[in-house]
């Protein structure tokens, strides 16, 4: 591969005002952004609109995390669905079998999602390019057998039905819808804060550069293996938090979640949004969803609809949405500056 | 789990050999699907992830063809030609624009096709599973090999994709053609300095991979069932033998798909539930103690 890539090259440019204040700069946005969607149920009483916002929370905080990994450090994952498949499952299998109260349940699969990535991703990391792609794939189909042929654990094929149950606890009731709804925005907001603040950390900027240049990284006494394991366990604890958002709104969990089609969209998402913004797979993410909910609406053949979108912006735009906009700006803001 | 099974086929000649040959027939039709994947990869340095949809269509066409003049030959004829054809238009007019570009975009505009092909076929030839039937000049008294099965059909498709390996690999390695293909993995700027259209190989190797697993599909058709997405169990197969191959290895590939195809077969008896997680398993365990696959070479 060449070698600065082109694309996702995202200049090292140090933060012009203090990381401090864009800190509170950041969670300023948070808030803005959680009051805006949580005053949402007072101005609709569309139930489609709200659910629209939950799938966005599930799939965009799974697809931020992929970010971490594609675009921050430039490793290629295609099996990051299992962490996904393994929030929604293990969450599930929980609150079915145990009785937990949420929150207890919520914190054991974050541990089981970090043991099980800690196991998987000192396997991979060490793997480059097309061959960790592989080895992130394999492992997620051996996850979804597992789920298939475990019938009697985890339901197999038909998935886990009967519904989990939703308890109320610290005054939250999930099974209220509008509860719900507030709940996924919560987790979201809180989620894409936590992922944009290990973004913009030293250890953020260090994975920019084993990406960059990762022999380089580490003659500078970086442990190259340790910071790529690190941002693998963490990247699995979000995809996990939108597979548990995942199980909560459908009340279930199902083998799909696990299949690697679902890494394949996450990917998907990205490119679609842009890996080189930190928000460009939040907007990959609604655009992905309005388009598939509006094609299926219209056609049953779908799958043309979404290629041809697809062949638009691989082909066409030859990057992100985001990615677009943002080096359209730069570019306007440069020669306005040079008049 | 079901190691009885497994330890009583594994004692009795007649299963031994009806397992082999399902065995071999499955690791066949892989090694024609990943040899394609290998070697476009090895020349073009493209993962082909659309290139189950030439297994489909090469399948949809030897139906077609047959069920319009009834010939067998001429279906494996149109599976292998139409998608040589498909192949080498996909190519040129698609992927020679992304070329240069990050692994994600070549991948984001086979995953477009995928989803487009899928679609085609369901527009062309329904939804709903066809299936093509067996040949009459195939249905004959199956052979019996120690007690076990033998249908002369699968011979004859073992055959086919034996002399398809070895002609790939004479003429790779003997022929001028196979030479300059060779030299054009290798370096491809000097290749076209010496006056030799590297367009035009990438094209042919595009569309000799695509012909291969077209091949691979019209063989298949007798046997097993057609459907839209049938390419895509195909391609993820075809993926782990080529993985635990070694990428760009020939050799690596026909083994890789022969060890698959038998891990397939017999572990359906010992393990009927968990045959695909074997698979993925064991390329773990070759990816983890050997990164670049059983044959392949140490990156440059």
């Amino acid at each position: 591969m060449t070698e600065p890539e082109a694309g996702r090259a995202q200049t090292l440019v140090p933060a012009r005002n203090g990381a401090a204040l864009q800190r509170y700069r950041d969670v300023l946005i948070a808030l803005i952004a959680f009051a805006v969607l949580a005053s949402l149920p007072l101005f609709t009483g569309s139930k489609a609109l709200l659910d629209f916002v939950i799938r966005c929370s599930a799939y965009g905080l799974f697809a931020t995390s992929l970010n971490l990994l594609v675009g921050y450090t430039g490793l290629t994952s295609f099996g990051h669905g299992m962490f996904f498949g393994l929030g929604a499952y293990s969450f599930g299998l929980i609150m079915q079998k145990l009785g937990v109260p949420i929150p207890v349940a919520f914190v054991a699969t974050l541990a089981i999602t970090a043991v099980v990535a800690a196991i998987i991703g000192a396997i991979c990391v060490r793997l480059k390019e097309i061959y960790f792609a592989f080895v992130t794939l394999a492992f997620q189909m051996l996850i979804h057998s597992t789920i298939l042929s475990w019938a009697s654990f985890t339901g197999g094929d038909q998935g886990l039905r009967g519904g989990i149950p939703r308890p109320a606890s610290l005054g939250i009731h999930l099974s209220n819808h509008v509860h719900l709804y507030v709940t996924s925005c919560a987790l979201l907001i809180l989620g894409l804060l936590a992922m944009r603040q290990i973004a913009q950390s030293p250890f953020g900027y260090t994975l920019r550069m084993i990406r960059d240049n990762a022999a380089r990284a580490s003659f500078l006494g970086i442990d190259v293996w340790r910071a790529k394991l690190t941002v693998f366990v963490l990247a699995a604890l979000f995809a996990s938090m939108g597979g548990m958002v995942m199980a909560l709104f459908v009340s279930g969990a199902y083998p799909e979640f696990a299949y690697w089609t679902i890494s394949g969209e996450a990917i998907f998402i990205n490119m679609l949004g842009g890996v080189s913004t930190f928000l460009g797979p939040m907007v990959g993410t609604v655009l992905l969803l309005l388009l598939n909910d509006t094609v299926t609406r219209f056609t049953e053949y779908h799958g043309i609809v979404l290629g041809v979108v697809i062949l638009f912006f691989a082909l066409g735009l030859r990057k992100g949405l985001l990615d677009f906009v943002a080096e359209w700006y730069a570019h306007r803001r440069e020669t306005g500056e040079g008049r | 789990m079901d190691l009885d099974a497994l330890a009583g086929c594994l004692s009795s000649s007649a299963c031994l050999v009806t397992q082999t040959t399902s065995g071999l027939i499955i690791g066949m039709l892989l090694f024609l699907v990943a040899v394609g994947l290998t070697l476009i990869f090895g020349v073009l340095k493209v993962v082909n992830f659309s290139h189950g949809a030439f297994y489909m269509f090469g399948a949809y066409f030897a139906m077609t063809a047959y069920q319009l003049t009834g010939s067998f030959a001429l279906a494996m004829l149109a599976g292998a030609a139409g998608t040589a054809i498909l192949g080498l238009i996909f190519e040129r007019v698609f992927m020679s624009r992304v070329y240069g570009a990050d692994v994600l975009m070549q991948l984001l505009v086979c995953y477009a096709f995928v989803l487009i092909f899928d679609d085609v076929v369901r527009i062309i030839w329904g939804p709903e599973f066809k299936s093509m039937g067996m040949p009459s000049a195939f249905q004959v008294m199956p052979l019996f090999v120690a007690g076990g099965v033998v249908p002369p059909y699968y011979l004859l498709l073992i055959g086919i994709a034996l002399v398809a390996a070895i002609v790939l690999g004479i003429g790779l390695s003997r022929s001028r053609i196979g030479k300059v293909i060779r030299a054009a993995a290798h370096n491809p700027g000097m290749v076209s300095a010496l006056g030799i259209n590297t367009g035009l190989i990438y094209g042919g190797v595009f569309a000799l991979g695509g012909m291969l697993a077209g091949l691979a599909g019209a063989l298949a058709a007798p046997v097993r069932s057609l459907t839209p997405g049938m390419g895509f169990s195909v391609l993820i197969e075809s993926f782990i033998v080529t993985v635990i191959g070694g990428m760009g290895s020939i050799l690596g590939a026909l083994i890789g798909a022969l060890l698959l195809g038998l891990i397939r077969s017999f572990g359906s008896l010992g393990f009927p539930l968990f045959t695909e997680g074997l698979m993925y398993l064991f390329m773990v365990i070759v990816l983890v103690s050997k990164p670049t696959g059983l044959f392949g070479k140490e990156a440059a």
